[in-house]
């Protein structure tokens, strides 16, 4: 892979991974669209600029770590690996398949250069809390970051880490949130709100930052300033759209969980040319 | 082991306390030990690696599900993380952690279940664990150990720091007869037969196998020679000394501090079945227990050796 920060490429390298998600999707006829839609720019810009990582070189044991705490969103997690060169792009249209490495939420069993198997909701940030303490512990330059959903963080869990976080001054560890506003069952001001979103994340004393999530430049400045936060763990709160790109997809509850036809794929490959 | 020796059992430690010197002694050698605790340092024990080694000891505050979570990431990153707090709760609010962050993808934490079962007296119901070795067999990956004494516990603990994977260990609150002499070698998934016998095998685990050796005396003094097992490891359990016994003695007892629907009783009833099919009479727990002594509360809930003997009268009435 060839790093890069021109906003530019990222913004290319971002097309590319949303044709691949919406083309396994389709092709695994189920699957989760617009919540990996919403994460594309925040992990092509960690995978091809910020992490300090080596697809050569996996488990080297200074790497940074990525956890993807919304596990339903592997898709765009399997792309970005993908044209990374962890794993083969030739596959992705295996997704959700029986055999398929590329298995409906990731799964260190058949990708060992995933930090964790993620997939029940909530549980990510303390993953991600575990690994920033254990880089303190053997002084290494690791950090870990973790995209959480805006629905998932209505876990308590959530909450329980937040706390743990502050408390022990875990500034290795950045969490972003994805606030693409809608979950399963709609949007998520109706289900259970949230807000203030960033207002609970201060109260719970993490360094917050409010971006939108889908400018790569603020993406990459909010990631610095991350990396420069002392004493305190980082929480960016990236306003996202879920289904992003896709014109019929944006901002519509309806592709949380549903896989696009064929000739929708046409369509939203079009858009995405 | 040698057969038919008699024991002592004078009292000892209780399991926890061996559970928290043994982690203080592995801090000392191997640096990568961590611990995660509940706000429960002086209950679990977890206090003696505290003391020793405050860097390594992430208190995590009424939290056992992120306490759970926190512990499988350290592990991930390399760290041998035991993490402890009551049975009751760790089992429980953890649970949902243990499944999927810990079991399935088999990543290398250690949970210690202190205060199990009814025996942790005045606290009352929501205290005790009855469920715990239920929860903890039905997770694929972990290795599921109930030590009956400090000997067991101290073994139990080293095992799980050199094992590569995930292991539940159950321990209790009150002080428990001694078994075992110092530095005594189990081996993993192996019963220990504590004593020969030929018309009826006892099968126990935790603090109940020292009852059990107890009703073998109570049984040889009427004629009935009683064997006892001490299942140290639930799972992997001990097929073939189930079998074994239950070929050679023809009838067993299994006695446990847990819900008889859903411990011990039913693993050797499965092994049984599989192996040598033979009557067996269940003793264990069957309701939520109360407020009262551990000594009153193992008395009122039949988990005495006079418990254990009559399970053994009626096993005996049934064999062919």
């Amino acid at each position: 892979m060839q790093r890069t920060q021109n906003p530019s490429e990222l913004s290319s390298i971002a097309r590319q991974v949303r044709r691949h998600i919406l083309t396994m999707i389709t092709a695994a006829k189920s699957g989760h669209p617009g919540g990996s839609l919403s994460a594309v720019e925040i992990l092509v810009t960690l995978y091809w600029d910020v992490l300090r990582h080596d697809p050569a070189n996996p488990k080297w044991p200074e790497r940074d770590r990525f956890i993807l705490s919304k596990g339903h969103a592997a898709p765009v997690l399997y792309s970005v690996m993908a044209e990374c060169g962890y794993t083969p792009v030739e596959t992705l249209n295996t997704l959700r398949k029986l055999g398929s490495i590329y298995q409906g939420h990731p799964d260190v069993r058949y990708i060992p250069a995933l930090e964790a198997s993620t997939g029940s909701l909530g549980e990510g940030l303390s993953l991600a809390l575990g690994m920033g303490l254990a880089a303190k512990l053997d002084k290494s330059p690791s950090r870990a970051y973790v995209v959480l959903g805006d629905g998932e963080i209505q876990e308590g869990q959530i909450w329980e880490a937040a706390m743990f976080g502050s408390f022990h001054k875990v500034d290795n560890v950045c969490a972003i949130v994805d606030n693409n506003g809608i979950q399963l069952d709609g949007f998520v001001k109706d289900i259970l709100d949230l807000s203030p979103l960033a207002e609970k994340w201060r109260a719970f004393g993490w360094h917050t930052l409010e971006i939108n999530g889908h400018d790569i430049s603020a993406v990459q400045k909010a990631f610095a300033e991350a990396a420069e936060t002392k004493g305190k763990p980082t929480c960016i709160v990236a306003h996202t759209v879920k289904g992003k790109g896709v014109s019929f997809m944006e901002n519509n509850p309806k592709w949380h969980g549903v896989a696009p036809k064929p000739e929708e794929l046409e369509l939203a490959l079009k858009e995405l040319a | 082991m040698p057969a038919n020796v008699k024991y002592e059992l004078k009292l000892g430690a209780a399991t926890r306390e061996a559970f928290g010197k043994t982690l203080a002694e592995l801090g000392h050698e191997n640096a990568n030990i961590v611990v995660g605790d509940a706000d429960l340092t002086k209950s679990t024990m977890t206090t003696y690696f505290a003391k020793e080694f405050p860097e390594r000891l992430f208190e995590c505050g009424i939290a056992e599900a992120n306490m759970v979570a926190i512990g499988a990431g350290l592990a991930l990153s390399g760290k041998i993380p035991f993490v402890s707090s009551f049975s009751a709760f760790v089992m429980t609010k953890g649970f949902e952690q243990l499944r999927c962050l810990v079991a399935y993808p088999n990543v290398n934490l250690k949970v210690v279940g202190t205060h199990s079962g009814i025996s942790i007296g005045e606290d009352g119901p929501s205290q005790m664990s009855m469920e715990d070795l239920a929860l903890a067999c039905a997770l694929p990956n972990f290795t599921v150990l109930c030590p009956a004494d400090e000997v067991a516990t101290a073994w139990a603990v080293r095992w799980a720091a050199e094992h590569v994977g995930p292991v539940f260990i159950r321990t209790g609150r009150v002080k428990v007869p001694v078994i075992y002499p110092a530095g005594t070698k189990f081996e993993i998934g192996k019963a220990v037969e504590l004593v020969s016998g030929t018309d009826v095998t006892l099968i126990a685990t935790g603090l109940v196998v020292a009852e059990a050796i107890r009703a073998a005396e109570q049984l040889e003094a009427e004629g009935i020679s009683a064997r006892v097992l001490d299942i140290h490891t639930i799972k992997p359990i001990d097929e073939e000394a189930i079998g074994k016994a239950a070929a050679e003695t023809g009838a067993l007892v299994v006695a446990e501090e847990h819900l008889v629907d859903s411990g011990l009783g039913v693993r050797v009833a499965q092994a049984a079945a599989k192996t040598h099919p033979a009557p067996i009479e269940f003793v264990g727990l069957t309701e939520f227990a109360e407020s009262a002594t551990p000594d009153e509360l193992l008395d009122k809930y039949g988990m005495r050796a006079d418990n254990i003997a009559a399970a053994a009268r009626r096993v005996l009435a049934r064999k062919k």
